[in-house]
Protein backbone atom coordinates (compact mmCIF):
# COMPACT_ATOMS: atom_id res chain seq x y z
CA UNK A 1 0.00 0.00 0.00
CA UNK A 2 1.33 3.27 -1.17
CA UNK A 3 0.54 6.55 -0.05
CA UNK A 4 0.21 10.34 -1.78
CA UNK A 5 0.33 13.39 -0.04
CA UNK A 6 -2.63 14.97 -1.54
CA UNK A 7 -3.16 18.75 -3.19
CA UNK A 8 -4.49 19.59 0.81
CA UNK A 9 -1.25 17.88 2.45
CA UNK A 10 -3.74 15.14 3.47
CA UNK A 11 -2.53 11.35 2.99
CA UNK A 12 -4.94 9.82 0.06
CA UNK A 13 -3.93 6.22 -0.07
CA UNK A 14 -3.50 5.10 -3.60
CA UNK A 15 -3.48 1.20 -3.38
CA UNK A 16 -0.69 -0.19 -5.38
CA UNK A 17 -1.06 -4.20 -4.10
CA UNK A 18 -4.65 -3.90 -5.92
CA UNK A 19 -3.90 -2.71 -9.24
CA UNK A 20 -4.40 -5.00 -11.29
CA UNK A 21 -0.93 -6.57 -13.11
CA UNK A 22 0.11 -6.00 -17.06
CA UNK A 23 -2.58 -5.04 -18.91
CA UNK A 24 -3.77 -8.54 -20.55
CA UNK A 25 -6.21 -9.14 -23.55
CA UNK A 26 -7.54 -12.74 -21.49
CA UNK A 27 -8.68 -10.62 -18.16
CA UNK A 28 -12.47 -10.04 -20.26
CA UNK A 29 -14.89 -8.56 -18.40
CA UNK A 30 -14.37 -10.72 -15.11
CA UNK A 31 -11.01 -10.53 -13.13
CA UNK A 32 -11.56 -8.28 -10.26
CA UNK A 33 -11.75 -8.03 -6.71
CA UNK A 34 -14.91 -10.03 -4.87
CA UNK A 35 -17.79 -8.35 -3.67
CA UNK A 36 -16.14 -4.45 -5.58
CA UNK A 37 -17.17 -6.15 -8.99
CA UNK A 38 -20.49 -7.58 -10.40
CA UNK A 39 -19.50 -10.98 -12.10
CA UNK A 40 -19.85 -10.97 -15.65
CA UNK A 41 -23.46 -11.66 -16.18
CA UNK A 42 -24.62 -9.43 -13.08
CA UNK A 43 -22.62 -6.25 -15.09
CA UNK A 44 -24.58 -7.50 -18.67
CA UNK A 45 -28.12 -7.72 -17.19
CA UNK A 46 -27.27 -4.67 -15.12
CA UNK A 47 -25.98 -2.66 -18.19
CA UNK A 48 -29.75 -3.75 -20.21
CA UNK A 49 -31.85 -2.62 -17.25
CA UNK A 50 -29.77 0.90 -16.80
CA UNK A 51 -29.75 0.95 -20.42
CA UNK A 52 -33.37 0.67 -21.25
CA UNK A 53 -34.15 2.90 -18.29
CA UNK A 54 -31.74 5.57 -18.94
CA UNK A 55 -32.60 5.23 -22.95
CA UNK A 56 -36.30 5.65 -22.38
CA UNK A 57 -35.96 8.91 -19.79
CA UNK A 58 -33.94 10.40 -22.45
CA UNK A 59 -36.58 10.21 -25.03
CA UNK A 60 -39.20 11.40 -22.18
CA UNK A 61 -36.73 14.52 -21.07
CA UNK A 62 -37.47 15.63 -24.86
CA UNK A 63 -40.93 15.23 -24.75
CA UNK A 64 -41.78 17.45 -28.04
CA UNK A 65 -39.39 16.09 -30.33
CA UNK A 66 -39.85 12.48 -29.39
CA UNK A 67 -43.55 12.81 -29.32
CA UNK A 68 -43.62 13.61 -33.19
CA UNK A 69 -41.87 10.75 -33.77
CA UNK A 70 -43.87 8.65 -31.78
CA UNK A 71 -46.79 10.32 -33.89
CA UNK A 72 -45.04 9.05 -37.31
CA UNK A 73 -44.68 5.69 -36.01
CA UNK A 74 -48.06 5.46 -34.29
CA UNK A 75 -49.87 6.65 -37.87
CA UNK A 76 -47.63 4.34 -39.83
CA UNK A 77 -48.88 1.46 -37.85
CA UNK A 78 -52.38 2.47 -36.98
CA UNK A 79 -53.25 2.70 -40.97
CA UNK A 80 -53.17 -1.28 -41.11
CA UNK A 81 -53.90 -1.88 -37.81
CA UNK A 82 -56.95 -0.03 -38.18
CA UNK A 83 -57.76 -1.67 -41.83
CA UNK A 84 -57.41 -5.27 -39.88
CA UNK A 85 -59.69 -4.51 -36.94
CA UNK A 86 -62.13 -2.94 -39.67
CA UNK A 87 -61.63 -5.96 -42.16
CA UNK A 88 -62.14 -8.28 -38.94
CA UNK A 89 -65.34 -7.07 -38.11
CA UNK A 90 -66.70 -6.89 -41.23
CA UNK A 91 -65.94 -10.57 -42.09
CA UNK A 92 -67.72 -11.16 -38.48
CA UNK A 93 -70.40 -9.30 -40.10
CA UNK A 94 -70.80 -12.16 -43.14
CA UNK A 95 -70.47 -14.91 -40.84
CA UNK A 96 -73.57 -14.07 -39.64
CA UNK A 97 -75.36 -13.37 -42.44
CA UNK A 98 -74.39 -17.16 -44.15
CA UNK A 99 -76.67 -17.79 -41.35
CA UNK A 100 -79.38 -15.77 -41.74
CA UNK A 101 -80.20 -16.56 -45.84
CA UNK A 102 -83.23 -18.41 -46.24
CA UNK A 103 -83.40 -21.87 -47.95
CA UNK A 104 -85.63 -22.72 -51.19
CA UNK A 105 -87.04 -26.27 -51.27
CA UNK A 106 -87.87 -27.02 -55.22
CA UNK A 107 -90.43 -30.09 -54.70
CA UNK A 108 -90.30 -32.82 -57.16
CA UNK A 109 -93.53 -31.95 -60.15
CA UNK A 110 -95.18 -35.03 -59.30
CA UNK A 111 -95.74 -34.01 -55.90
CA UNK A 112 -99.13 -32.01 -55.57
CA UNK A 113 -100.00 -29.26 -53.05
CA UNK A 114 -101.52 -31.45 -50.19
CA UNK A 115 -97.75 -33.31 -49.71
CA UNK A 116 -95.90 -30.26 -50.07
CA UNK A 117 -97.78 -28.59 -47.52
CA UNK A 118 -97.74 -31.73 -44.95
CA UNK A 119 -93.87 -31.64 -45.54
CA UNK A 120 -93.97 -27.69 -44.90
CA UNK A 121 -95.96 -28.34 -41.35
CA UNK A 122 -92.59 -31.10 -40.42
CA UNK A 123 -89.92 -28.79 -41.69
CA UNK A 124 -91.57 -26.25 -39.63
CA UNK A 125 -91.47 -28.42 -36.56
CA UNK A 126 -87.76 -28.93 -37.09
CA UNK A 127 -85.39 -27.38 -33.94
CA UNK A 128 -83.17 -25.95 -36.61
CA UNK A 129 -86.31 -24.18 -38.42
CA UNK A 130 -87.46 -21.33 -37.50
CA UNK A 131 -90.23 -20.59 -40.03
CA UNK A 132 -91.02 -21.72 -43.40
CA UNK A 133 -93.38 -20.36 -46.03
CA UNK A 134 -95.50 -22.50 -48.57
CA UNK A 135 -96.41 -21.36 -52.13
CA UNK A 136 -98.40 -23.55 -53.82
CA UNK A 137 -97.94 -24.50 -57.36
CA UNK A 138 -100.56 -22.28 -58.21
CA UNK A 139 -99.51 -19.25 -56.06
CA UNK A 140 -96.33 -19.57 -57.65
CA UNK A 141 -97.98 -19.61 -61.44
CA UNK A 142 -99.54 -16.44 -60.15
CA UNK A 143 -96.36 -15.07 -58.90
CA UNK A 144 -94.41 -15.51 -62.14
CA UNK A 145 -97.25 -14.59 -64.36
CA UNK A 146 -97.05 -10.92 -62.28
CA UNK A 147 -93.57 -10.81 -61.84
CA UNK A 148 -92.09 -11.53 -65.37
CA UNK A 149 -94.36 -10.99 -67.66
CA UNK A 150 -95.06 -13.91 -69.66
CA UNK A 151 -98.31 -14.47 -68.43
CA UNK A 152 -99.34 -14.98 -71.87
CA UNK A 153 -97.18 -17.30 -73.32
CA UNK A 154 -98.05 -19.27 -69.48
CA UNK A 155 -101.98 -19.73 -70.94
CA UNK A 156 -101.06 -21.71 -73.54
CA UNK A 157 -99.76 -24.50 -71.34
CA UNK A 158 -101.50 -27.58 -70.89
CA UNK A 159 -100.59 -27.81 -67.05
CA UNK A 160 -98.49 -26.16 -64.28
CA UNK A 161 -95.05 -26.27 -65.36
CA UNK A 162 -93.88 -24.42 -61.61
CA UNK A 163 -93.25 -27.04 -58.59
CA UNK A 164 -94.67 -26.02 -55.23
CA UNK A 165 -92.09 -24.00 -53.22
CA UNK A 166 -91.18 -24.07 -49.51
CA UNK A 167 -89.07 -21.30 -48.44
CA UNK A 168 -87.51 -22.42 -44.71
CA UNK A 169 -86.03 -19.42 -42.59
CA UNK A 170 -83.61 -21.37 -40.38
CA UNK A 171 -83.29 -20.81 -36.87
CA UNK A 172 -81.08 -18.33 -34.60
CA UNK A 173 -78.26 -20.54 -33.56
CA UNK A 174 -77.66 -22.17 -37.26
CA UNK A 175 -75.68 -19.21 -37.84
CA UNK A 176 -72.36 -20.45 -40.18
CA UNK A 177 -71.91 -21.58 -43.41
CA UNK A 178 -71.42 -24.88 -42.09
CA UNK A 179 -74.34 -25.38 -40.31
CA UNK A 180 -76.44 -23.93 -42.78
CA UNK A 181 -75.12 -26.55 -45.18
CA UNK A 182 -75.98 -29.39 -42.73
CA UNK A 183 -79.35 -28.38 -42.79
CA UNK A 184 -79.68 -27.92 -46.09
CA UNK A 185 -78.74 -31.34 -46.82
CA UNK A 186 -81.04 -33.15 -44.49
CA UNK A 187 -83.52 -31.14 -46.71
CA UNK A 188 -82.20 -32.95 -49.51
CA UNK A 189 -82.86 -35.92 -48.20
CA UNK A 190 -86.53 -35.88 -47.40
CA UNK A 191 -88.96 -37.14 -49.95
CA UNK A 192 -90.30 -35.35 -52.74
CA UNK A 193 -87.66 -33.13 -52.71
CA UNK A 194 -86.67 -31.75 -56.13
CA UNK A 195 -84.21 -29.57 -55.32
CA UNK A 196 -82.57 -27.26 -52.72
CA UNK A 197 -81.14 -23.91 -52.88
CA UNK A 198 -79.30 -21.66 -50.71
CA UNK A 199 -78.69 -18.21 -51.34
CA UNK A 200 -75.52 -18.01 -50.42
CA UNK A 201 -74.10 -16.86 -54.01
CA UNK A 202 -73.24 -12.58 -52.83
CA UNK A 203 -72.06 -13.70 -49.61
CA UNK A 204 -69.14 -15.73 -51.45
CA UNK A 205 -68.73 -13.35 -53.46
CA UNK A 206 -68.33 -10.75 -51.02
CA UNK A 207 -66.23 -13.52 -48.93
CA UNK A 208 -64.14 -13.64 -52.01
CA UNK A 209 -63.82 -9.91 -51.97
CA UNK A 210 -62.49 -9.81 -48.44
CA UNK A 211 -59.95 -12.50 -49.45
CA UNK A 212 -58.32 -9.76 -51.41
CA UNK A 213 -58.69 -6.77 -49.07
CA UNK A 214 -57.07 -9.27 -46.56
CA UNK A 215 -54.02 -9.43 -48.72
CA UNK A 216 -54.03 -5.36 -49.35
CA UNK A 217 -53.77 -5.01 -45.70
CA UNK A 218 -51.30 -7.52 -45.48
CA UNK A 219 -49.26 -5.91 -48.04
CA UNK A 220 -50.11 -2.27 -46.98
CA UNK A 221 -48.69 -3.62 -43.26
CA UNK A 222 -45.50 -5.25 -44.88
CA UNK A 223 -44.44 -1.45 -46.64
CA UNK A 224 -45.84 0.60 -43.40
CA UNK A 225 -43.33 -1.57 -41.23
CA UNK A 226 -40.51 -1.15 -43.57
CA UNK A 227 -41.33 2.61 -43.32
CA UNK A 228 -41.55 2.06 -39.42
CA UNK A 229 -37.86 0.73 -39.25
CA UNK A 230 -36.47 3.39 -41.74
CA UNK A 231 -38.40 6.19 -39.37
CA UNK A 232 -36.63 4.62 -36.55
CA UNK A 233 -33.45 3.96 -37.95
CA UNK A 234 -33.30 7.47 -38.95
CA UNK A 235 -33.77 8.99 -35.93
CA UNK A 236 -31.30 6.79 -34.29
CA UNK A 237 -28.82 7.78 -36.21
CA UNK A 238 -29.55 11.35 -35.65
CA UNK A 239 -29.30 10.50 -32.03
CA UNK A 240 -25.86 8.61 -32.59
CA UNK A 241 -24.37 11.49 -34.46
CA UNK A 242 -25.64 13.96 -31.42
CA UNK A 243 -24.27 11.59 -28.90
CA UNK A 244 -20.33 11.05 -30.94
CA UNK A 245 -18.31 12.82 -28.44
CA UNK A 246 -19.67 10.57 -26.06
CA UNK A 247 -19.19 7.51 -27.88
CA UNK A 248 -15.59 8.26 -28.41
CA UNK A 249 -14.91 8.74 -24.58
CA UNK A 250 -16.63 5.87 -23.41
CA UNK A 251 -14.85 3.41 -26.30
CA UNK A 252 -11.63 5.16 -24.97
CA UNK A 253 -12.15 4.19 -21.25
CA UNK A 254 -12.72 0.57 -22.55
CA UNK A 255 -16.43 0.42 -23.69
CA UNK A 256 -17.32 -2.48 -26.20
CA UNK A 257 -19.56 -1.91 -29.09
CA UNK A 258 -21.97 -3.89 -27.38
CA UNK A 259 -21.93 -1.76 -24.59
CA UNK A 260 -21.89 1.43 -26.91
CA UNK A 261 -24.77 -0.29 -29.07
CA UNK A 262 -26.98 -1.11 -26.28
CA UNK A 263 -28.92 2.45 -25.37
CA UNK A 264 -29.43 3.27 -28.86
CA UNK A 265 -30.70 -0.40 -29.56
CA UNK A 266 -33.06 0.15 -26.11
CA UNK A 267 -34.16 3.56 -27.69
CA UNK A 268 -35.09 2.04 -31.03
CA UNK A 269 -37.59 -0.17 -29.07
CA UNK A 270 -39.27 2.20 -26.84
CA UNK A 271 -39.66 4.35 -30.06
CA UNK A 272 -41.57 1.05 -31.92
CA UNK A 273 -42.86 0.21 -28.38
CA UNK A 274 -44.81 3.40 -27.75
CA UNK A 275 -45.20 4.28 -30.72
CA UNK A 276 -47.10 0.94 -31.39
CA UNK A 277 -49.03 1.65 -28.07
CA UNK A 278 -50.08 5.33 -29.69
CA UNK A 279 -51.39 3.41 -32.50
CA UNK A 280 -53.74 1.66 -30.56
CA UNK A 281 -55.03 4.76 -28.96
CA UNK A 282 -55.68 6.36 -32.72
CA UNK A 283 -57.38 3.02 -33.64
CA UNK A 284 -59.64 3.05 -30.85
CA UNK A 285 -60.50 6.42 -31.07
CA UNK A 286 -61.52 6.11 -35.07
CA UNK A 287 -63.68 2.82 -33.95
CA UNK A 288 -65.42 5.51 -31.23
CA UNK A 289 -65.67 7.65 -33.53
CA UNK A 290 -67.49 5.39 -36.32
CA UNK A 291 -69.17 3.19 -33.66
CA UNK A 292 -72.60 4.86 -33.65
CA UNK A 293 -73.28 5.09 -37.58
CA UNK A 294 -72.08 1.66 -38.02
CA UNK A 295 -74.14 0.05 -35.53
CA UNK A 296 -77.29 2.35 -36.82
CA UNK A 297 -76.64 0.92 -40.18
CA UNK A 298 -76.15 -2.76 -38.88
CA UNK A 299 -79.62 -3.10 -37.12
CA UNK A 300 -80.64 -2.04 -40.08
CA UNK A 301 -79.54 -5.21 -41.45
CA UNK A 302 -78.78 -7.21 -38.49
CA UNK A 303 -79.27 -6.43 -34.91
CA UNK A 304 -75.85 -8.72 -33.55
CA UNK A 305 -73.69 -7.08 -35.26
CA UNK A 306 -71.59 -5.61 -32.77
CA UNK A 307 -68.12 -3.43 -33.42
CA UNK A 308 -65.05 -4.56 -31.77
CA UNK A 309 -61.43 -3.15 -31.34
CA UNK A 310 -58.27 -5.13 -30.43
CA UNK A 311 -57.96 -7.30 -27.90
CA UNK A 312 -55.58 -7.19 -24.86
CA UNK A 313 -53.25 -10.15 -25.89
CA UNK A 314 -53.29 -8.73 -29.94
CA UNK A 315 -52.74 -5.01 -28.76
CA UNK A 316 -49.84 -6.41 -26.43
CA UNK A 317 -48.03 -8.59 -29.41
CA UNK A 318 -48.47 -5.53 -31.50
CA UNK A 319 -46.66 -3.43 -29.38
CA UNK A 320 -44.11 -6.38 -28.94
CA UNK A 321 -44.39 -6.19 -32.73
CA UNK A 322 -43.64 -2.57 -32.65
CA UNK A 323 -40.61 -3.15 -30.13
CA UNK A 324 -39.20 -5.31 -32.78
CA UNK A 325 -39.73 -2.73 -35.61
CA UNK A 326 -37.66 -0.40 -33.77
CA UNK A 327 -34.62 -2.73 -32.66
CA UNK A 328 -34.69 -3.80 -36.06
CA UNK A 329 -34.38 0.08 -37.60
CA UNK A 330 -31.48 0.72 -35.16
CA UNK A 331 -29.37 -1.95 -35.20
CA UNK A 332 -29.49 -1.15 -39.34
CA UNK A 333 -28.90 2.81 -38.12
CA UNK A 334 -25.74 1.01 -35.02
CA UNK A 335 -24.30 -1.00 -38.47
CA UNK A 336 -23.99 1.67 -39.90
CA UNK A 337 -22.77 4.41 -37.96
CA UNK A 338 -22.03 3.21 -34.70
CA UNK A 339 -19.33 0.60 -35.08
CA UNK A 340 -16.88 3.15 -37.40
CA UNK A 341 -17.21 5.61 -34.67
CA UNK A 342 -13.52 5.42 -33.09
CA UNK A 343 -11.41 7.54 -31.20
CA UNK A 344 -8.92 9.49 -33.41
CA UNK B 1 12.98 -8.04 -23.90
CA UNK B 2 13.30 -7.16 -20.70
CA UNK B 3 10.06 -8.13 -18.14
CA UNK B 4 10.48 -5.05 -16.31
CA UNK B 5 9.63 -2.99 -19.13
CA UNK B 6 6.04 -1.47 -19.25
CA UNK B 7 6.12 -0.26 -22.88
CA UNK B 8 8.97 -1.47 -25.18
CA UNK B 9 8.73 -0.07 -28.94
CA UNK B 10 10.79 -1.65 -31.35
CA UNK B 11 11.26 -0.05 -34.81
CA UNK B 12 7.82 0.83 -35.04
CA UNK B 13 7.06 2.58 -38.17
CA UNK B 14 3.87 4.79 -38.69
CA UNK B 15 2.68 5.72 -42.05
CA UNK B 16 -0.91 7.75 -42.70
CA UNK B 17 -2.99 6.58 -45.37
CA UNK B 18 -1.71 9.21 -47.87
CA UNK B 19 1.68 8.25 -47.40
CA UNK B 20 2.67 10.42 -44.87
CA UNK B 21 5.48 9.16 -42.42
CA UNK B 22 4.29 10.09 -38.55
CA UNK B 23 7.03 8.00 -36.93
CA UNK B 24 10.32 5.88 -38.61
CA UNK B 25 12.13 3.03 -36.86
CA UNK B 26 11.37 4.42 -33.53
CA UNK B 27 13.06 2.50 -30.59
CA UNK B 28 12.77 2.69 -26.76
CA UNK B 29 11.82 1.05 -23.47
CA UNK B 30 9.70 2.14 -20.56
CA UNK B 31 9.76 0.45 -17.46
CA UNK B 32 7.50 -0.31 -14.87
CA UNK B 33 6.72 2.60 -12.33
CA UNK B 34 8.98 5.19 -14.97
CA UNK B 35 7.66 8.53 -15.91
CA UNK B 36 8.83 10.09 -18.92
CA UNK B 37 8.04 13.29 -21.29
CA UNK B 38 7.36 13.33 -24.97
CA UNK B 39 8.29 15.98 -26.60
CA UNK B 40 9.17 17.72 -30.40
CA UNK B 41 7.67 20.24 -32.41
CA UNK B 42 4.25 20.31 -34.09
CA UNK B 43 3.66 17.44 -35.99
CA UNK B 44 6.73 15.68 -34.71
CA UNK B 45 4.47 12.61 -34.28
CA UNK B 46 4.02 12.78 -30.19
CA UNK B 47 -0.20 11.93 -31.00
CA UNK B 48 0.67 9.28 -32.97
CA UNK B 49 2.77 7.56 -30.72
CA UNK B 50 0.45 7.83 -27.57
CA UNK B 51 -1.94 6.36 -30.46
CA UNK B 52 -0.24 3.69 -31.17
CA UNK B 53 0.00 2.43 -27.57
CA UNK B 54 -3.94 2.94 -26.88
CA UNK B 55 -4.53 0.86 -30.09
CA UNK B 56 -6.18 3.96 -32.18
CA UNK B 57 -3.50 3.23 -34.23
CA UNK B 58 -1.50 0.51 -35.62
CA UNK B 59 2.03 0.27 -36.89
CA UNK B 60 3.14 0.00 -40.47
CA UNK B 61 6.30 -2.00 -39.26
CA UNK B 62 7.99 -2.99 -36.15
CA UNK B 63 6.66 -3.94 -32.52
CA UNK B 64 4.92 -2.70 -29.62
CA UNK B 65 4.84 -4.55 -26.47
CA UNK B 66 2.95 -3.08 -23.79
CA UNK B 67 2.71 -4.96 -20.24
CA UNK B 68 4.87 -7.80 -22.35
CA UNK B 69 1.48 -8.01 -24.61
CA UNK B 70 3.07 -7.96 -27.84
CA UNK B 71 0.37 -5.72 -29.40
CA UNK B 72 0.55 -7.12 -33.20
CA UNK B 73 -2.34 -8.48 -33.82
CA UNK B 74 -3.98 -8.26 -31.13
CA UNK B 75 -7.65 -9.08 -31.55
CA UNK B 76 -10.32 -6.09 -32.35
CA UNK B 77 -13.11 -7.38 -29.60
CA UNK B 78 -10.34 -7.37 -27.10
CA UNK B 79 -8.95 -4.24 -27.50
CA UNK B 80 -11.97 -2.01 -25.06
CA UNK B 81 -10.41 -4.47 -22.15
CA UNK B 82 -7.27 -3.69 -22.99
CA UNK B 83 -7.78 -0.11 -22.53
CA UNK B 84 -9.12 -0.37 -19.23
CA UNK B 85 -5.78 -0.65 -18.07
CA UNK B 86 -4.61 2.28 -19.48
CA UNK B 87 -5.80 5.91 -18.08
CA UNK B 88 -5.61 8.67 -20.95
CA UNK B 89 -5.78 12.26 -20.43
CA UNK B 90 -6.45 13.66 -24.18
CA UNK B 91 -6.75 16.92 -25.06
CA UNK B 92 -9.97 16.79 -27.25
CA UNK B 93 -12.61 14.12 -26.67
CA UNK B 94 -12.47 15.27 -22.79
CA UNK B 95 -15.54 15.08 -20.52
CA UNK B 96 -19.32 14.83 -21.15
CA UNK B 97 -20.89 17.64 -20.09
CA UNK B 98 -24.16 16.57 -20.18
CA UNK B 99 -23.75 14.54 -16.64
CA UNK B 100 -21.70 15.54 -13.64
CA UNK B 101 -18.35 15.55 -12.41
CA UNK B 102 -19.18 12.19 -10.80
CA UNK B 103 -20.59 11.01 -13.02
CA UNK B 104 -17.73 11.79 -15.83
CA UNK B 105 -14.96 9.95 -13.58
CA UNK B 106 -17.71 7.04 -12.53
CA UNK B 107 -17.84 6.18 -16.69
CA UNK B 108 -14.85 3.54 -16.63
CA UNK B 109 -15.92 2.31 -13.47
CA UNK B 110 -19.81 1.59 -15.05
CA UNK B 111 -18.20 0.54 -18.14
CA UNK B 112 -16.59 -2.39 -16.45
CA UNK B 113 -19.23 -3.30 -13.96
CA UNK B 114 -17.87 -2.31 -10.46
CA UNK B 115 -20.35 -2.09 -7.93
CA UNK B 116 -22.27 1.35 -7.44
CA UNK B 117 -21.45 1.17 -3.69
CA UNK B 118 -17.48 0.47 -4.76
CA UNK B 119 -17.93 3.05 -7.85
CA UNK B 120 -19.16 5.64 -5.32
CA UNK B 121 -15.94 5.26 -2.98
CA UNK B 122 -13.39 5.21 -5.73
CA UNK B 123 -14.88 7.99 -7.34
CA UNK B 124 -14.44 10.42 -4.37
CA UNK B 125 -11.36 8.81 -3.72
CA UNK B 126 -10.01 9.94 -7.13
CA UNK B 127 -11.65 13.38 -6.99
CA UNK B 128 -9.87 13.65 -3.61
CA UNK B 129 -6.76 13.20 -5.40
CA UNK B 130 -6.99 16.03 -7.35
CA UNK B 131 -8.81 18.53 -5.01
CA UNK B 132 -12.24 17.99 -6.45
CA UNK B 133 -13.96 15.95 -3.56
CA UNK B 134 -16.15 19.15 -3.22
CA UNK B 135 -17.07 19.73 -7.17
CA UNK B 136 -18.63 15.73 -7.56
CA UNK B 137 -22.11 17.49 -8.30
CA UNK B 138 -20.97 20.06 -10.50
CA UNK B 139 -21.40 20.00 -14.21
CA UNK B 140 -18.01 20.42 -15.73
CA UNK B 141 -19.09 23.53 -17.75
CA UNK B 142 -19.58 25.51 -14.88
CA UNK B 143 -15.47 24.87 -13.71
CA UNK B 144 -12.30 26.32 -14.82
CA UNK B 145 -10.42 24.99 -17.21
CA UNK B 146 -7.85 23.62 -14.92
CA UNK B 147 -10.70 22.14 -12.74
CA UNK B 148 -11.69 20.50 -15.91
CA UNK B 149 -8.42 19.30 -16.85
CA UNK B 150 -8.44 17.61 -12.89
CA UNK B 151 -11.60 16.12 -13.88
CA UNK B 152 -9.94 14.14 -17.02
CA UNK B 153 -7.03 13.22 -14.96
CA UNK B 154 -9.37 12.00 -12.43
CA UNK B 155 -11.44 9.70 -14.92
CA UNK B 156 -7.76 8.33 -16.10
CA UNK B 157 -6.88 7.16 -12.57
CA UNK B 158 -10.27 6.33 -10.87
CA UNK B 159 -9.85 2.33 -12.39
CA UNK B 160 -6.05 2.05 -10.98
CA UNK B 161 -4.51 1.71 -14.76
CA UNK B 162 -1.03 0.41 -14.81
CA UNK B 163 -0.17 3.48 -17.48
CA UNK B 164 -1.11 6.61 -17.54
CA UNK B 165 -0.91 8.63 -20.97
CA UNK B 166 -1.73 12.34 -21.25
CA UNK B 167 -1.48 14.16 -24.56
CA UNK B 168 -0.70 18.12 -23.52
CA UNK B 169 -2.87 18.33 -20.41
CA UNK B 170 -1.47 21.44 -19.67
CA UNK B 171 -2.42 22.65 -23.35
CA UNK B 172 -3.68 26.41 -22.50
CA UNK B 173 -2.98 26.14 -18.48
CA UNK B 174 -1.20 28.81 -17.28
CA UNK B 175 2.18 27.94 -15.79
CA UNK B 176 1.13 27.83 -12.48
CA UNK B 177 -1.49 25.32 -12.88
CA UNK B 178 0.38 23.56 -15.25
CA UNK B 179 2.32 22.41 -12.58
CA UNK B 180 -0.19 21.46 -10.54
CA UNK B 181 -1.46 19.03 -13.28
CA UNK B 182 2.27 17.64 -13.69
CA UNK B 183 2.83 17.67 -9.86
CA UNK B 184 -0.38 15.28 -9.68
CA UNK B 185 1.16 13.24 -12.65
CA UNK B 186 4.20 12.16 -10.79
CA UNK B 187 2.08 11.65 -7.82
CA UNK B 188 0.50 8.58 -9.49
CA UNK B 189 3.86 8.08 -10.81
CA UNK B 190 5.48 7.58 -7.29
CA UNK B 191 2.84 4.97 -6.46
CA UNK B 192 3.79 2.84 -9.01
CA UNK B 193 1.72 3.90 -12.52
CA UNK B 194 4.04 4.27 -15.73
CA UNK B 195 3.49 7.82 -16.80
CA UNK B 196 4.36 9.32 -20.21
CA UNK B 197 2.89 12.72 -20.85
CA UNK B 198 3.41 14.38 -24.36
CA UNK B 199 3.97 18.43 -23.95
CA UNK B 200 5.01 21.18 -25.31
CA UNK B 201 6.28 23.04 -22.17
CA UNK B 202 10.07 22.59 -22.40
CA UNK B 203 10.72 25.26 -19.09
CA UNK B 204 8.65 22.59 -17.44
CA UNK B 205 9.69 19.33 -18.17
CA UNK B 206 13.14 20.33 -17.48
CA UNK B 207 11.88 21.30 -13.76
CA UNK B 208 10.75 18.44 -13.35
CA UNK B 209 14.02 15.72 -13.86
CA UNK B 210 12.56 12.97 -15.74
CA UNK B 211 13.22 11.30 -18.52
CA UNK B 212 12.78 12.90 -22.12
CA UNK B 213 11.68 11.12 -25.35
CA UNK B 214 12.21 13.66 -27.88
CA UNK B 215 10.60 13.35 -31.71
CA UNK B 216 11.88 15.34 -34.30
CA UNK B 217 9.98 14.74 -37.58
CA UNK B 218 9.20 11.15 -36.73
CA UNK B 219 12.53 9.97 -35.40
CA UNK B 220 13.44 9.28 -31.71
CA UNK B 221 16.61 11.83 -30.74
CA UNK B 222 18.69 9.93 -27.98
N1 LIG C 1 -5.22 10.55 -39.15
C1 LIG C 1 -4.19 11.10 -39.81
N2 LIG C 1 -4.12 11.00 -41.14
C2 LIG C 1 -3.09 11.53 -41.82
N3 LIG C 1 -2.08 12.17 -41.26
C3 LIG C 1 -2.09 12.31 -39.93
C4 LIG C 1 -3.14 11.78 -39.12
N4 LIG C 1 -2.89 12.07 -37.84
C5 LIG C 1 -1.72 12.75 -37.84
N5 LIG C 1 -1.24 12.88 -39.08
C6 LIG C 1 0.01 13.54 -39.44
O1 LIG C 1 1.05 12.92 -38.75
C7 LIG C 1 1.97 13.88 -38.27
C8 LIG C 1 2.16 13.67 -36.79
O2 LIG C 1 0.97 13.99 -36.15
P1 LIG C 1 0.83 14.01 -34.57
O3 LIG C 1 -0.57 14.36 -34.25
O4 LIG C 1 1.34 12.72 -34.06
O5 LIG C 1 1.81 15.18 -34.19
P2 LIG C 1 2.06 15.84 -32.74
O6 LIG C 1 3.50 15.66 -32.44
O7 LIG C 1 1.08 15.30 -31.76
O8 LIG C 1 1.73 17.35 -33.06
P3 LIG C 1 1.08 18.43 -32.08
O9 LIG C 1 2.15 18.85 -31.14
O10 LIG C 1 0.69 19.53 -33.01
O11 LIG C 1 -0.08 17.77 -31.44
C9 LIG C 1 1.40 15.23 -38.60
O12 LIG C 1 2.12 15.78 -39.68
C10 LIG C 1 0.00 15.00 -39.00
O13 LIG C 1 -0.37 15.83 -40.04
MG1 LIG D 1 -0.62 16.04 -30.74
Amino acid sequence: MASVKDRNGREASYDNSQRRAAPNPDTGPKGASAGLQYSGLEAYFGHHRQSAGSSLLRLLRSPFSSLLTWLVIAVALALPMGLTVMLDNVSGLTENLEGSSKITIYMKLTEDDQNALQLSQQIAQRQDVDSVEFISRHEALEEFKELSGWGDVLAYLDNNPLPSVIVVQPAEHVDSAGKVAGLTEKLESLSGVDNVQVDLQWVQRLNALFAVLKRVVIALAALFGVAVILIIGNTIRLAIENRRDEIIVVKLVGGTDPYVRRPFLYTGFWYGFIGAALAWCLVNISLLWIANPVNQLAALYYSRFNLHGLSFADTFLLMLFGGFLGIAGAWIAVKRHLDDIEPQ
Amino acid sequence: MNSDNMIHFDRVNKRYPGGFEALADVSFQLQRAEMAFLTGHSGAGKSTLLKLIMLMERPNKGQIFVGGQNLERFPRRQIPYFRRHIGVVFQNHQLLFDRTVFDNVALPLEIAGVTPKEIGRRVRASLDKVGLLKKEKVKPITLSGGEQQRVGIARAVVNKPSVLLADEPTGNLDPELSEEIMQLFQQFNQVGVTVLVATHDLALVKQMRHRVLRLDHGQLIV
